[in-house]
Order: C-alpha cells, then sequence, then structure tokens
C-alpha cells in the first residue's frame, strides 16, 4: 500500500531524494527551490541520509559539486531555480558532455530582468541545448513521481545523460496537494544502485574526466552524446512502464487527454495542463471536440510521437510559458509545428506566448483559446502565428 | 455535466506575518485528515512584513485539476480587518457564500464596510480570543476555527479532534501551548457570529 499524504512539490521532491540517499547534494539556495535543500538539511542533520551534504558559494559550484562527485563515482543531486541555473550554464554542458547523470531539481522561476520570483519556464528553456534530458510535472505527485524515474534513465548504460525535473515555481512547489509516496523500501529497489564502469576513483583503470578535445575528435563525441539522447526515448518509456507496474501511474512522453476525436487542441507543459484539462472537461460537456496534449518529455523531443498525436486534429494551439525572442514564437511552438512539417495533412498550428513572471493561466484564458482555433477552423485563416495572451491590453 | 467534484473554494486576506499563509495550509490539513483532496497555496510577490497577502483553498471530494488563482470564492476569510477598504475583499465573492472578518464588531456594523455585499457577514474577534487563550495577537487558530465552523469543510467535532492531535504532534516540545490552543479553537467555534 502506497502512503497516503499532503506535501508541497518541495517536500515530495526532498522526500524522494531521502528515498534515494544521493552519496552527494550540491547545495545553494535560491527562491522557489530553497525548501529543497532546507528540508534535505534536515534530513542530514537527523541521520535519515548519510549523504555528504557541500554546501558552497554559488550555483557555478553546486553544479561543479555535482560533476565532481558524480565523476568520482558517486550519486550527486541538486535544485535550482531561475539566475540559479543560468549560473550553472557552463556546468551544464561540461555535466552532459562528460556523461554524468546527474539529477537537478528544477524549480522553475522567471529569469531576470526585471527580476521575478515567479513562475515561468524561462530558465529550463533557456538551457534545452544543454544535452540534459529534461522532464516536466504537472503536479506534486509528477514531480515525486518523475524524481524517482530520473536516475534509472540517466544511468542507464545506453544513456549516461543527466536529468533535469522541472516543476513550476510556487503552482506546485509551494502548493500543497495530495499525495501517494511510496514506501521508503520500494523507492529504493525502484531506483536501483549506481554502478558506473567508469569512475576516477576506480584505481585499475585510471582516466582523465573533462580534458581538451581536439577538432579531430570533437565532433565525434557530439554525436555520441546526441545518440545518447536519441537512445534515452526507449529507455524513458521502459522506465516509465517499470513504474506503472509498481503504482499504477502511467506515463509517457506526453499526456494525450481526450485527443482521439479531438479538432482542436492545446499543447502545453507544467501545471497549466490541469486547468487545460478541466476546460476540456466543460467544453466537451457543451459538446465540443476538444483536447489536450501535455508534454512530459522536452529533451529528448518526441516528435514522432506527438505528430501523429496532433494528426487528426484541424487547429492547434501550442503554449509556451517562455518568450524566447525569436520574433517567430516559443521554443515549445518552434519544435511541434517542425513535428507536424512532415505530415501529409497538417493540422493549422499557432502559438500562444503566456502565463510569464507568474502570469496566470485560468479556465477563461483557455476557454478564449479554444475559440480561437475555433475561428480559424471556420475561416480558413490562420491569422497572426505569433501571439501572447495574459497581458493587460487583452 | 455532473458537477459533483466543484470544489469549495476559499481565498485568505491577511497582512505579511499574521499566519494567514499558515492558517490556510492547516485548513487543508484538516481537510485532508477527513478524507478530502486538498489545495493550499499562497500567492506569493515581493512579500514584507504587513503587506497584504492572498492565500487559497479548493477543497474536493476528487482532485481538482484547476491551478489558476481563485477569483469566485465561495467563501473570503479577512485576517486583518485593516484591509477592509484597502483591498477589495468581496471581489467575486459568491452571493451564497460568506465572508468571516477578524474584527470586535458586529455583523450589521461591518456590512456598509463590503461595498454591497449581499450574502452572509460572519464576524469573530480573534484578537481578543488569541490575547485571552494564548496571551498573544496570533489570530489564525481562531480565523482557521471560524473558517471551518461557517463553511462546514470539515466536520466540526472531527476538525476538532485531529487538530489536537495534530497540535500535540506539532508542539510535542512545548505542550503549554496545546491547551491554549483548543481553547482558542473551541471559543472561536462558539463566539462566530453570523449575520
Amino acid at each position: 500500500m502506497s502512503i497516503r499524504e499532503r506535501l508541497s512539490g518541495n517536500e515530495a521532491v526532498a522526500y524522494a531524494m531521502r528515498q534515494i540517499n544521493p552519496d552527494v547534494m550540491g547545495a545553494f539556495p535560491i527562491t522557489p527551490s530553497t525548501e529543497i535543500p532546507q528540508y534535505f538539511a534536515q534530513y542530514v542533520a537527523d541521520g535519515l541520509v548519510d549523504t555528504e551534504y557541500v554546501t558552497v558559494e554559488s550555483e557555478h559550484s553546486s553544479m561543479s559539486t555535482c560533476i565532481g562527485a558524480q565523476a568520482a563515482g558517486g550519486r550527486a543531486v541538486t535544485a535550482t531555480s531561475s539566475c540559479g541555473l543560468a549560473l550553472m550554464f557552463e556546468l551544464l554542458y561540461v555535466a552532459s558532455s562528460c556523461r554524468l547523470p546527474i539529477t537537478l531539481a528544477c524549480v522553475n522561476r522567471a529569469l531576470s530582468g526585471p527580476i521575478n520570483i515567479n513562475n515561468d519556464h524561462s530558465d529550463s528553456m533557456g538551457a534545452r541545448d544543454a544535452g540534459w534530458i529534461q522532464i516536466y510535472a504537472e503536479t506534486n505527485q509528477e514531480a515525486y513521481d518523475n524524481f524517482l524515474q530520473a536516475m534509472p534513465i540517466g544511468e542507464n548504460p545506453a544513456v549516461r545523460l543527466p536529468v533535469m525535473i522541472c516543476q513550476d515555481g510556487f503552482i506546485t512547489s509551494h502548493g500543497v496537494e495530495n499525495i501517494e509516496l511510496l514506501e521508503d523500501d520500494k523507492a529504493k529497489a525502484f531506483v536501483g544502485e549506481y554502478n558506473p564502469e567508469h569512475f576516477l576513483l576506480k584505481h585499475e583503470n585510471p582516466l582523465a574526466v573533462g580534458p581538451y578535445d581536439v577538432t579531430h575528435y570533437y565532433m565525434e563525441h557530439k554525436i555520441q552524446q546526441a545518440e545518447a539522447m536519441k537512445a534515452a526515448k526507449p529507455v524513458i518509456l521502459q522506465v516509465a512502464a517499470e513504474f506503472e507496474k509498481l503504482t499504477g501511474r502511467k506515463y509517457g512522453f506526453f499526456e494525450a487527454y481526450r485527443m482521439e476525436d479531438a479538432e482542436t487542441a492545446l499543447v502545453l507543459i507544467g501545471s497549466s495542463a490541469g486547468t487545460a484539462r478541466a476546460t476540456v472537461d466543460k467544453l466537451r460537456a457543451e459538446g465540443k471536440k476538444v483536447g489536450m496534449v501535455k508534454l512530459r518529455v522536452f529533451r529528448p523531443f518526441p516528435m514522432e510521437e506527438l505528430a501523429a498525436a496532433l494528426q487528426h486534429c484541424k487547429a492547434v494551439a501550442v503554449l509556451d510559458k517562455a518568450e524566447s525572442f525569436s520574433a517567430a514564437g516559443g521554443p515549445l511552438f518552434a519544435e511541434t509545428r517542425s513535428a507536424l512539417y512532415d505530415l501529409d495533412s497538417r493540422p493549422k498550428a499557432i502559438n500562444y506566448v503566456y502565463g510569464l513572471g507568474g502570469r496566470d493561466f485560468t479556465v477563461d484564458v483557455a476557454e478564449y483559446i479554444f475559440g480561437q482555433l475555433d475561428e480559424i477552423v471556420t475561416t480558413g485563416n490562420t491569422g497572426e502565428v505569433y501571439r501572447h495572451i495574459g497581458q493587460r491590453e487583452v | 455535466m455532473k458537477n459533483t467534484n466543484k470544489p469549495v473554494e476559499i481565498r485568505w486576506h491577511g497582512r505579511g506575518g499574521q499566519g494567514a499563509k499558515t492558517a490556510c495550509l492547516l485548513l487543508a490539513d484538516a481537510a485532508f485528515s477527513s478524507g478530502k483532496y486538498v489545495q493550499g497555496f499562497p500567492e506569493y510577490g515581493p512579500e514584507r512584513m504587513g503587506a497584504p497577502i492572498t492565500a487559497y483553498n479548493r477543497i474536493s471530494d476528487e482532485r481538482c485539476p484547476v491551478h489558476s488563482n481563485i477569483y469566485e470564492p465561495d467563501y473570503v476569510v479577512v485576517v486583518d480587518e485593516t484591509l477592509l477598504g484597502a483591498v477589495d475583499v468581496t471581489k467575486g465573492l459568491s452571493q451564497d457564500g460568506a465572508i468571516i472578518v477578524n474584527t470586535s464588531k458586529t455583523p450589521e456594523e461591518v456590512r456598509p464596510l463590503l461595498g454591497g455585499y449581499n450574502g452572509k457577514v460572519c464576524t469573530i474577534d480573534a484578537r481578543r480570543i488569541s490575547e485571552e487563550t494564548l496571551g498573544k495577537n496570533f489570530p489564525n487558530t481562531p480565523m482557521l476555527a471560524a473558517a471551518v465552523k461557517v463553511s462546514g469543510v470539515v466536520e466540526a467535532e472531527k476538525f476538532v479532534s485531529d487538530m489536537e492531535a495534530s497540535f500535540h504532534h506539532k508542539f510535542a516540545h512545548k505542550p503549554q501551548v496545546i491547551t491554549g490552543n483548543m481553547a482558542a479553537l473551541t471559543k472561536s467555534m462558539k463566539e462566530v457570529q453570523v449575520g
């Protein structure tokens, strides 16, 4: 039997970390992820874990700590948000190119400036090309479940990549909701032990980690890294299937909600998906054929699978909680629309950038967007493709 | 569509440092203990002591998927009466619901300050109760009890026994405050005035 509890998203992730008992945590606080190292420090002080808790002076150092620890053969975790993730930027690339399966709890918060503590996805979306697997949560439950799945995915010998487990700052991280937790022994058994093939402290096979790579070899190494990201796709599904056996909770690259006969749909990431789901139910009750795709895995990007889920739609709106200043739409839109290109007949697609700096996403907003999609279906005119919603003028 | 899972939605208004967020999370705890699905979440901004803050609860029989703020609450709890007039506390409040204000005034005296709100107006002197039972102005325990009494989201007897267990757990090292908190709770449930 699972444990019925009520926890915030931050508590849930700290709880998962305690169950995993990693070798090292690189700890540096930043709102709204601060509670994760804070709760974990209590576990360390209470002797519930034997993790080496390394307090550092910056996120640059917390990620460096994780890189050193993981290269030495240990399991390392950290948590951060916003500018903290930005300060790690260089090290994120070092971690992934050294093929070190570190796990990072990213509590999504807007990047400066202007400075803002509330939720959007500009931090992790800014790190989308860093070579990390990125998995996003809608709820505290998903943040917990995803964290337990991170190491079995990242540490798989076919993958060996670091994993970023993202949840929405404050909305999920500080919101208390019901949750089902695994017993410690089951969580531990699911995550398993980390047995790397090569590591710094393996004296019979000395190696260097992170040396200069000459032009003759650099490209080959980057291709291996790209292949690892492709190889992560089946592993993610395999780990999700094992997790479902254990908990009954089903995960994939995304959740396709009432999509079988949907004519219009929203594609989005994170806690807003719950609000979108409630909107779909409301409109379905009025007889409208609407659906929703909640993307869980952004890296690797499930291009073919997403295209297949959307191919029957007449029009879709892709919602980005990040402004990438491309002058052509947000990152999720760019990749989703690219995924649709290979279809013989494809839905019309528009982009809404929404929710920046904590701007609320409501059922009314979701309903308005479905109305706009209806108009596109009726008139056949897409109109302006790159739009914003929720700002004061609207 | 069947509307059985319409959650009870509660909005808390307080000032930073008064414990409105804590009261909101305690209500989530109490409803959780009685078998409900809960959401308890504060709205964060540039926080400082004394600045107006908002916190929210959704309480339902099934998990509520919506993660937006609450714009049309069933109940509003005002932890600091100086917010009346400074913040539009009845904005969107259901006329079938109620507002609960921490004040020494009667519901009749408070109603004119509520911008024409026609629903139930409830008052509770949480400051006095807190000072009498806890020796200090900690309004959140009496406000929580008044919110439970008026909204009925948790059955009263079950609430009292759950809270007692929770206080015993929380204040294991400070048993002297348990009696005071329990007294604040029961006194508030008795004294809340419904107008």
